[in-house]
């Protein structure tokens, strides 16, 4: 039963992620703006739900990759790309101001989708458009005209 | 206060776990971003891990309430059209910049990958930014 252990592991992790934002506040949209408030009434907590993902996982990452392959697949898909690109800075720019604007990032965005608040419709549609907007030629075009500035 | 903290420290250990399993079991780093993209260009077999960790996702997300914490309750107060305006810029920019909070926030900067690190300190600003001006704004006007 490949495809059994192809989806458990991805199922699981989903579940756990999905928990791991509603505890710690990440699905509250007005948490995050007020996080991003640094010049108002600053709220640090999801700067510790940030240090705390990362401790666990660069410790787990590096006894992982330790081994010869994962449980299920032949070998690990980790990127190696290290040039700073124009393409880079941009997306995160462009990220950044969608994420102070809704509050919202790719995983707290879908886990808001079971509220069925319209605002998570939205969010949600539009992001999914957005992203074939970043791999079709008009996204190439635009990136291309910004490196010749 | 100290609650609070404890809980987002508690939710980012399992986040973190989260991105461990997904690494352990299936060799992929948790990017949300990414998953979700790949869903709409992946061929077969690719396919299953990303729709299953978003079924995941959307099931966990059922569990949140009951476990009693909460889901868009505190909202912002944003027109439909700039949360669309945001939704376009988000899904825009994690294609272009290959990643979001989960894969360059959590799992690049714990690679020590130097694009992730960038990254994550040009979105964080340019958040930070945003809800500087979006809050100027709505004082003056």
């Amino acid at each position: 039963m490949k495809i059994l252990n192809t989806v458990l592991g991805p199922l699981l992790s989903g579940i756990l992620f999905s928990i791991g934002l509603g505890v710690s506040g990440m699905t509250e949209s007005k948490n995050i703006i007020a996080f991003l408030d640094i010049f108002g009434v600053w709220q640090g907590e999801l700067m510790l739900v940030m240090a705390g993902a990362i401790i666990v996982y660069a410790v787990l990452y590096r006894l992982i990759v330790c081994r010869s392959k994962p449980l299920f697949e032949n070998s690990f898909s980790i990127p190696h790309n290290k040039t700073l690109d124009k393409r880079l800075i941009f997306g995160a720019i462009f990220f950044g101001i969608g994420w102070g604007v809704t509050g919202l990032c790719p995983g707290p965005g879908l886990v808001a989708l079971v509220s069925g608040k319209t605002n998570a419709l939205v969010f949600v549609f539009t992001m999914i458009l957005g992203m074939f907007v970043g791999r079709s030629n008009f996204g190439t075009k635009i990136l291309s005209r910004a490196k010749q500035k | 206060m100290t609650e609070s903290y404890l809980s987002a420290l508690f939710g980012g250990v399992l986040i973190g776990l989260a991105a461990a399993g997904m690494l352990w079991s299936n060799g992929k780093i948790l990017g949300v971003s990414g998953i979700i993209g790949g869903i709409f260009r992946s061929k077969s077999w690719d396919f299953y891990w990303r729709i299953s960790f978003i079924v995941g996702l959307l099931l966990g997300a059922l569990l949140i309430e009951p476990l009693g914490y909460s889901i868009m309750q505190l909202e912002i107060d944003r027109s439909i059209f700039m949360t669309g305006l945001g939704g376009l810029l988000v899904g825009f920019g994690t294609t272009i910049g290959n990643g979001c909070t989960s894969g360059h926030g959590v799992c690049g900067i714990s690679r020590f990958s130097s694009r992730s690190i960038v990254a994550t300190l040009i979105f964080m600003f340019s958040g930070i930014f945003t809800v500087a001006i979006l809050n100027y704004i709505a004082e003056v006007v």
